[in-house]
């Protein structure tokens, strides 16, 4: 979700947003669809495939799951006990497959690409008075503050330790939250001065 | 050409500039002063970010107050802080993003996004992740995406605040080559080297007006 696009040629790469959209709701669905481990492992190997095709490297497609492990340890773990091992197996799998096609969709693409689509699906919209430029640019907002949001976080927390403190919620989310809003006011005005309050 | 008129700016209920009146015709002017003497708001009012409470601004013409979208067109704003400015996650997008309205084919932007890449030495990095640049190459990347608009007017809010020794010169060589006209808030003093003209503005009021060696003097002895 860092707007990480790695350059490519591969198919995937040149395949139109749209498709790619499309196609990983349709996947994500048919994921969710499925029950058996077995299935579920092979779904992860035509992921893997896929991941192959693409040309990204083991390191890039690593990254894009590599956010979810604990999540998804702690979904196994529990499975494991309140359910049965395969369900949990299922579980597992079933969302890091998610999480791994979804990245793949997001090294592939630019988020340019993306928001051109988007702004073509939601035309329609206009008719209700909702400017389909604005979303997709929110799109692109939120995608390019995850890194401008974790840099401001790393840098309160090393003033906190610098100052001594070693761990304060209020000392981390106070000046967190002050960033983030500064940031955003500051945002504002960066699209203002690009013409973006004149559409 | 850029003209304030007994221009007053109350923000937050304290009064930011104190009736600013002054006639901009030469290409290169700079503003200086200390930190919340009024400068980056005066530099502001030039693309309508800030308007002023009393008294009017127009540039190229036209009232910032009632044409902002019109001049926006036509004067660009680089900020001080370049992450703020970046839009998109990657250097070339974030250029092309400037020319998204601007109703050309997607290869004529794609041809001037690598051209204006190009000229800022950026080339290398167009597919890279923007936050992923060194502060000086994000400043860059922040100027490239106005000046690919081709601007008539560039207005720069203490670009050099946040950059190193070298990547300030460099940002001082662009300026020197632009053909636009300049309109520069800083306290690099090294910036305002061949600048035609330089107001010193402290606690709201332009208290010098002149040639930039008087004028820098005139700001030494304040700051003493």
């Amino acid at each position: 979700m860092t707007g990480a696009y790695i350059p490519g040629d591969s198919v995937l790469h040149r395949l139109p947003a749209g498709a790619k959209l499309a196609g990983l709701l349709a996947c994500c669905t048919v994921v969710v669809l499925l029950s058996s481990p077995w299935a579920l492992a092979g779904a992860a190997a035509v992921v893997a495939a896929l991941y192959a095709v693409s040309g990204v490297g083991a390191a890039a497609a690593w990254a894009q799951v590599r956010p979810v492990r604990w999540f998804a340890l702690a979904l196994f773990a529990m499975q494991f006990l309140l359910a049965t091992p395969a369900q949990a197996v299922a579980t597992t799998l079933r969302v890091v497959v998610a999480v791994a096609l979804a990245g793949l969709v997001t090294v592939t693409t630019r988020t340019s690409a993306v928001m051109a689509c988007l702004e073509r699906v939601l035309s329609p919209l206009r008719l209700a008075g909702v400017d389909p430029v604005r979303l997709s640019l929110l799109l692109s907002l939120a995608v390019r503050s995850v890194p401008v949001v974790s840099g401001l976080a790393t840098r309160v927390r090393e003033a906190q330790r610098a100052r001594g403190v070693e761990w304060s919620v209020r000392a981390f989310g106070v000046p967190l939250v002050v960033g983030a809003l500064r940031h955003a006011d500051t945002l504002g005005e960066a699209l203002a001065a690009r013409g973006f309050d004149d559409e | 050409m850029i003209e304030f008129s007994d221009v007053r700016v109350r923000l937050g209920g304290r009064e930011v500039l104190r009736g600013i009146t002054a006639t901009l015709r030469e290409r290169r002017v700079g503003v200086v002063g200390a930190n919340g003497s009024g400068k980056s708001t005066l530099a502001r009012l030039v693309n309508g970010l800030v308007t002023p409470t009393e008294g009017a601004v127009t540039v190229l013409g036209m009232d910032t107050r009632r044409q902002a979208a019109k001049i926006r067109r036509r004067v660009g704003f680089v900020f001080t802080d370049p992450d703020a400015q970046i839009v998109m996650p990657t250097v070339a997008e974030d250029v092309a993003f400037s020319l998204r309205r601007s109703g050309l084919p997607a290869a004529e932007i794609e041809r001037r996004v690598r051209r204006a890449l190009a000229e800022h030495g950026l080339q290398d990095h167009a597919d890279h992740p923007a936050h992923q640049l060194s502060g000086g190459q994000k400043q860059l990347l922040a100027l490239c995406s106005v000046l690919v608009l081709d601007p008539d007017i560039l207005v720069m809010d203490e670009p050099t605040t946040l950059l190193d020794l070298r990547h300030s010169r460099h940002v001082a060589e662009i300026l020197r080559a632009l053909p636009q006209r300049i309109l520069v808030a800083t306290h690099d003093l090294d910036l305002l080297a061949g600048f035609d003209r330089v107001l010193v503005v402290d606690e709201g009021r332009v208290v010098a007006d002149d040639e930039p060696e008087q004028a820098i003097r005139h700001y030494r002895k304040l700051m003493a």
